[in-house]
C-alpha cells in the first residue's frame, strides 16, 4: 500500500507538469481557438533560457526562475501580436500551420544557439525524501506539485477577481460584444498567449531537472499535454488541471503495474487517451455544459 | 440648436452590398430618437456604424467632436451600445456582465451603480451569481441594458429591444427607457421594428428604406399622417 501511495505521489508530480502545460493549450484555444502546437517548443525556449542564466552567467535558480517567467511572458505576447494576430483573419487552419512553421521555427533556433547536446540541469529542490504517513515521498515531487498549485491559484484568483481577468475572459467568450464595452480585445488575446507562455515555461523548468535539457525537452510533454487537455475539456481550465492528475497518476500507476506497458510504452497509452476520448466524449469530463437558452 | 450625435451622408457596405447609401440624421441631447424600417433596410447597420463596428464614410460627430475608431474607442466617449440579440455574455455572471458594462471607468467600488440599476431592475440581486444565459429573453434583454447603464453613457443605443419578446416584456422595457429619459434626461437612439411601440416614447423619428431616409419628423406627426402609416408604419 505504502508503494501504491508513492506511486500515486510521484504520478501527481508528474501529471502536475502536465496539467501545466494542458492548461495553458486551454487558455490559448479559448481565446484564439486553436491548438498551439509551438506551446512546447515555447517552453523549451524557457528552459533554456533559465538554464543559461543559471549555468553560464552564475544566477541562483530562483531569481533565474523569475526571470524567465517574466521573459516567457513577454516572448508569448510578442509571438501573438507580432505573428498569430495578422493571421488571425484567414482561417483556422491558417492559424493552426503558423502555429506548426513556429514550431519548427523555434527547434531550429534552440538548436543553433545551444546546439543539439544534453545538458544536464540542476534541480531547486533538496534530492532527499520526507515521510507522511507512511508514504515516502520526494521532496522534487512534493516542490513540483506546489509550485504548480501556487501558479494555478495565483492565476485562478486573477481572472476570477481582477478587472482586467474579467476582461480577458470577456474577450475570449464573446470578443464582439467585448469591444462594445470598450475592451481591446487583441490586447487580452495578448496577454493571454503570454501567460500560456508563462505556464510552459514552469512546466519545462520543472520537468527539465528529471528528464534532462535538450532541444526536445517538450516534444513526449506535449503528447501528454494534449492527452490531459482533451481528457479535461479542450475548452476547461478545471478540466486541463484535472486531467493532467489523472493522466499523471495512471500513466505512473499502469508503468508500474502493468508490466507489459513499463517506462517505454506510456506515450502509446497517452495517444490511446486522446483516442478514445475523442471517440467516446468529444467534450472530455469538464466539457462545456450548455447552459444558453434559445 | 446643435444635434448631440449627427450622421451626415453616411455610407456603409458588407463587401459587394451597399446598406447605407448616405444616411443623415440628428439625435437632440436629452431625446428619444427612433430609427424605424422593414428587414434589410440599414437600421442596425446604422448603430454599428456609430459604434464603429462596420466600415463607413461620411461624418459623424458626436458632442461636436467627430467619432472615430472602433468600438473601443465609442465606447470611451460615452456611447452604450445594446447590440441586436440580447449583449450579454452568457457564460458569465449577472454581476460579471454588469461589472464588464463599466469597463471602461476608472470607478473601483462599483457597489453602488449596481445598486442603481437594480432599482430599475428588481430582480437583478437575487440573480447576482447566475450565469447570463440561463435568464430568460426578457431578462437577458433588460440585463443588456443595466449592463449598459452601468458605463454611464451619455448615449444608449438599443437595436431592435423587442426582438422576440413577449409584448408584455417589450412594453416593460419601453417603461424603463422612457422613465431613465425623463428622470435622468438620458439621451436614447433606439432602432426598432415595431414602429407603435417605439413612436409612442420617442419625440422624433426616421423611417429608413433601402438604406435611405424615406421620412422623417416628430413621432406625432408621423403617426397622425395617414399615408406614411400605412406606406412606411405598416399599422
Amino acid at each position: 500500500m505504502a508503494d501504491f501511495m508513492q506511486q500515486v505521489v510521484a504520478g501527481l508530480a508528474s501529471g502536475s507538469i502536465y496539467a501545466s502545460l494542458a492548461l495553458a493549450l486551454v487558455l490559448i484555444h479559448r481565446a484564439t481557438g486553436v491548438i498551439n502546437f509551438a506551446q512546447g517548443e515555447m517552453a523549451t525556449l524557457s528552459t533554456y533560457i533559465a538554464w543559461t542564466l543559471t549555468t553560464n552567467h552564475g544566477w541562483a535558480y530562483w531569481p533565474a526562475f523569475a526571470f524567465t517567467l517574466g521573459a516567457s511572458f513577454v516572448g508569448g505576447a510578442a509571438i501573438h501580436q507580432g505573428i498569430i494576430r495578422p493571421n488571425e483573419k484567414g482561417s483556422v487552419l491558417r492559424v493552426v500551420i503558423v502555429t506548426i512553421g513556429l514550431l519548427l521555427a523555434i527547434n531550429g533556433l534552440v538548436i543553433l544557439i545551444w546546439s543539439g547536446e544534453v545538458r544536464a540541469v540542476q534541480s531547486p529542490f533538496p534530492s532527499g525524501t520526507i515521510e507522511l504517513g507512511g508514504v515516502v515521498v520526494s521532496l522534487q515531487d512534493i516542490g513540483t506539485i506546489a509550485v504548480v498549485l501556487g501558479t494555478v491559484v495565483v492565476l485562478w484568483l486573477m481572472f476570477q477577481y481582477t478587472k482586467i481577468g474579467l476582461a480577458m475572459r470577456a474577450a475570449a467568450v464573446n470578443p464582439a460584444e467585448a469591444r462594445l464595452v470598450g475592451v481591446r480585445v487583441t490586447w487580452m488575446l495578448s496577454l493571454g498567449w503570454g501567460l500560456a507562455a508563462v505556464l510552459g515555461a514552469v512546466a519545462g523548468m520543472l520537468a527539465a531537472p528529471s528528464i534532462f535539457l535538450d532541444p526536445n525537452l517538450m516534444a513526449a510533454l506535449l503528447i501528454y499535454a494534449f492527452a490531459a487537455a482533451v481528457l479535461g475539456g479542450i475548452d476547461s481550465p478545471v478540466g486541463a488541471i484535472v486531467g493532467g492528475l489523472i493522466l499523471g497518476v495512471g500513466l505512473n500507476l499502469i508503468g508500474t503495474y502493468v508490466d507489459f506497458v513499463g517506462a517505454d510504452l506510456r506515450l502509446p497509452v497517452a495517444l490511446l487517451v486522446i483516442l478514445v476520448v475523442l471517440l467516446v466524449k468529444p467534450s472530455g469530463i469538464f466539457g462545456r455544459s450548455e447552459v444558453k437558452r434559445v | 440648436m446643435t444635434a448631440f450625435l449627427e450622421l451626415e451622408g453616411v455610407e456603409a457596405r458588407y463587401g459587394p452590398v451597399q446598406a447605407l447609401h448616405g444616411i443623415s440624421l440628428q439625435v437632440p441631447e436629452g431625446e428619444i430618437v427612433a430609427v424605424l424600417g422593414a428587414n434589410g433596410a440599414g437600421k442596425t447597420t446604422t448603430l454599428r456604424a456609430v459604434s464603429g463596428t462596420v466600415r463607413h464614410s461620411g461624418r459623424i460627430t458626436f458632442a461636436g467632436k467627430p467619432l472615430r475608431g472602433g468600438p473601443e474607442a465609442v465606447a470611451r466617449a460615452g456611447i452604450a451600445h445594446v447590440p441586436e440579440g440580447r449583449g450579454t455574455f452568457t457564460e458569465l455572471t449577472v454581476t460579471e456582465n454588469l461589472r464588464l458594462g463599466a469597463y471602461v471607468r476608472r470607478e473601483r467600488n462599483l457597489g453602488p451603480d449596481i445598486e442603481r440599476v437594480s432599482q430599475w431592475f428588481p430582480w437583478i440581486p437575487d440573480r447576482a451569481d447566475q450565469a447570463a444565459g440561463t435568464l430568460s429573453g426578457g431578462e437577458q434583454q433588460m440585463l443588456a441594458v443595466a449592463r449598459a447603464l452601468m458605463a454611464r453613457p451619455r448615449l444608449l443605443m438599443l437595436d431592435e429591444p423587442s426582438l422576440g419578446l413577449a409584448p408584455m416584456v417589450v412594453r416593460e422595457i419601453f417603461r424603463i427607457v422612457r422613465e431613465l429619459n425623463q428622470q435622468e434626461g438620458l439621451t436614447v437612439l433606439v432602432v426598432e421594428q415595431d414602429a407603435r411601440i417605439a413612436l409612442q416614447s420617442a419625440s422624433s423619428a426616421y423611417v429608413l428604406e433601402v438604406g435611405r431616409v424615406a421620412v422623417s419628423g416628430p413621432s406625432l406627426e408621423l403617426t397622425e399622417n395617414e399615408s406614411v402609416r400605412r406606406s412606411y408604419l405598416g399599422y
